[in-house]
């Protein structure tokens, strides 16, 4: 009923008739997307992090100390292979460089791994997964004054488990999944964010991780041991350990690394040991989840399988996950409609403050010759659901009948994915005070508004539906109304 | 290392008559995208993929309940044989870790075989019992695997491919 009620108010606005949203669309995103070459999926992630190699290779968005971790890697090991290995060749074995041959490849090797492997990464609930949620939400609470409390509490193994919502990625994150907030995101069995690596560690890259500290610990506890060797026999025969320094000064360097490094890698390894046969992570750990130093008696880890063999085998030699993120993977048309625009708006949404340009896209597209520009009490809205005017751009105006659902799908998008006022308690009710106020504010905009509005609502790929489906977001209620009001 | 086949609705090109919605593309094109339930994930055994067999009140006129919990459960199955730690699992990570986990870049993994096999047999219900009563399954995978998004399509009344029973069902769902 709606969708043809939007469609007699403004048929300007669109060449077809609403039934058929995705047609007047994919002409528009075709062409745009033969204009930018149609996008991969993680050209659009919204964490942190940074991709090479065409998405192969992720990156946390800092990489931390990563380059000193390799720096000290290689330069010690270099050390030792071209100033410790001839003597200790000649004096004892060959096997010496061999096994530090091996050590060295195993630690390059799975410092990399962890380094550029998603570590469990889950993607941002879509916005109807959200709108659905916020309205399970809802529903299920609160006459209360206070606003619902975003958790949910689920039996795991008899066992009660508080599930926390995330304001970022809008969804209710799974046990043992939390949100790193150096890369933004919510990752599964979330151990720590590792400077050294410069990656967070979770489920599919701490066997990973785990294998690179051992064999680090095994590396420089080697190394140790051969320069510590070889300065004996250097210094034996009376000849005394300044001797032996003197005629190999790179050992003292590789002496003090190792020194200093070995104590901490190998208290690590010891603390992960423990971590994985008690099938534990670290945020756990710390946090004191099932210790019971949180207050609550007879707290049992309920994912640990109770025998040391089952929880080693299970971290470190179960199957490996795959990554949820998909990175190569194109995106689709639908939601590329509303994240090219969200691309196209994020370089508009600094030009809020112009109101003038607002007036100019507007004046275009109602085809009047005089308009007053926006009014003040929209601007200072932080989310642009108040201002569907202020997003217009004169130079994107070529192709009007497309244009304003782009954006307003867009804003849509990016309303969803980055409101600005997020983790607060009042966020849902903060929210909804802006679209009142806004509402309240745009007299003069009405024309303005209506215009965007059945695009927008076509645009979106779940139509409001004639329906009893109550409206998802806070912004769509205004809309709605004032569409509903101008009957 | 081929990507499993996320795009298990595309070109789903068989006919499957006679049905209200010959096959999916139809149902993309003639019909409008009314609602979308999600199915959510049941954490009652742990982290393991499963996912809730509880009807949906959405659903109740469109589907019967036993057709729906079968591909529910089938779909558990499925996450449950990926995800089981045994001898086999043993085997590919000891396998792994001995080479510092390289094979991964050359080998498919068995998880990736399943969600293969998972993509097909999502493919193969949207084709033979979803479609046709305006229903499509997407695959968890492209959702994170948190939920099992189920989007409900009501034929448009302006369309003339549609028959009484989609018009009747469309309205009982208003």
């Amino acid at each position: 009923m709606n969708n043809c009620e939007y469609q007699q108010i403004d048929p300007q606005a669109l060449s077809t008739p609403i039934p058929t949203p995705t047609l007047p669309q994919p002409t528009v995103v075709v062409e745009k997307e033969k204009r930018e070459k149609a996008r991969k999926k993680w050209e659009v992630f919204p964490g942190k992090n940074r991709f090479y190699c065409d998405g192969r290779i992720i990156v946390a968005g800092q990489s931390g100390v990563l380059p000193l971790t390799i720096g000290l890697i290689l330069v010690t090991t270099g050390l030792f292979f071209v100033f410790d290995c001839p003597f200790l060749v000649k004096h004892l074995t060959v096997f010496i460089p061999a096994i530090g041959g091996v050590l060295f490849v195993f630690v390059v090797i799975s410092l990399l791994q962890t380094s550029f492997t998603d570590p469990g990464i889950l993607p941002r609930a879509t916005p109807d997964e959200a709108a659905d949620i916020e309205r399970q939400i809802d529903s299920s609470g609160s006459s209360s004054y206070r606003p619902p409390p975003r958790t949910k509490e689920v039996m795991i193994n008899q066992q009660v488990v508080k599930l926390k919502y995330c304001f970022t990625c809008k969804m209710f994150r799974p046990p043992r999944t939390s949100h790193c907030s150096l890369c933004d995101n919510c990752v599964e069995r979330f151990d720590h964010h590792c400077p050294w690596v410069g990656n967070c560690v979770g489920k599919r890259n701490y066997r990973f991780f785990y294998t690179f500290i051992v064999s680090l610990s095994f590396l420089t506890a080697f190394i140790f041991g051969c320069v510590a060797t070889h300065l004996a026999l250097r210094a034996q025969g009376g000849r005394g350990l300044m001797f032996a320094l003197q005629e190999s000064p790179a050992s003292a360097v590789e002496l003090v690394i190792c020194f200093f490094s070995v104590w901490s890698i190998l208290g690590l390894s010891g603390f992960h040991t423990y971590l994985v046969a008690s099938n534990l992570t670290t945020n756990e750990d710390i946090k004191g989840s099932w210790s019971g130093k949180s207050g609550a008696e007879d707290t049992v880890n309920p994912y640990s399988y109770n025998t040391i063999i089952t929880n080693c085998c299970s971290v470190l030699c179960g199957p490996m996950p795959p990554s949820l993120i998909d990175r190569r993977g194109f995106v689709p048309v639908e939601a590329s409609s509303q994240t090219s625009a969200t691309e196209m708006e994020l370089p508009m949404l600094p030009v809020k403050k112009e109101t003038n340009v607002c007036a100019q896209g507007t004046k275009d597209l109602l085809g009047s010759a005089s308009r007053s520009p926006c009014p003040t009490t929209g601007k200072p809205q932080p989310v642009a659901a108040a201002d569907p005017a202020v997003t217009f751009n004169p130079a994107l105006i070529s192709d009007p009948a497309a244009m304003p659902s782009l954006t307003c799908g867009g804003r849509h998008h990016s309303h969803t994915t980055s409101p600005p006022d997020e983790p607060r308690h009042h966020h849902h009710h903060h929210n909804r005070h802006h679209r009142t106020r806004s509402r309240r504010g745009r007299g003069s905009k009405r024309p303005a508004l209506h215009i965007s509005n059945p695009a927008y609502n076509a645009s979106l790929s779940p139509p409001s539906s004639p329906g009893p489906r109550p409206s998802h977001t806070g912004a769509r209620d205004p809309r709605r109304d004032s569409i509903v009001a101008l009957h | 290392r081929p990507e499993p086949n996320r795009k298990s609705l595309e070109g789903a090109e068989s006919p499957y008559c006679p049905a209200t919605f010959h096959n999916l593309q139809e149902l993309r094109h003639s019909a409008s995208l009314a609602n979308k339930v999600f199915i959510q994930r049941d954490y009652s055994e742990g982290t393991t993929c499963r996912f809730q067999t509880k009807f949906p009140s959405e659903l109740d006129s469109r589907i019967e309940r036993t057709l729906f919990e079968d591909t529910v459960k089938t779909l558990n199955n499925y996450y449950a044989e990926a995800e089981k730690i045994g001898g086999q699992s043993y085997l590919e990570g000891c396998l792994a870790c001995t080479t510092a986990y390289i094979i991964f870049l050359c080998m498919e993994t068995r998880y990736e075989k399943v969600l293969k096999k998972i993509g097909r047999y999502i493919q193969e219900q949207n084709e033979k019992i979803y479609a046709p009563r305006g229903l499509l399954i997407t695959d968890p995978i492209e959702r994170g695997m948190r939920v099992i998004e189920i989007s409900i399509y009501e034929d448009r009344a302006s369309s003339g491919s549609s028959s009484g029973s989609s018009s009747t069902s469309g309205t009982s769902a208003r």
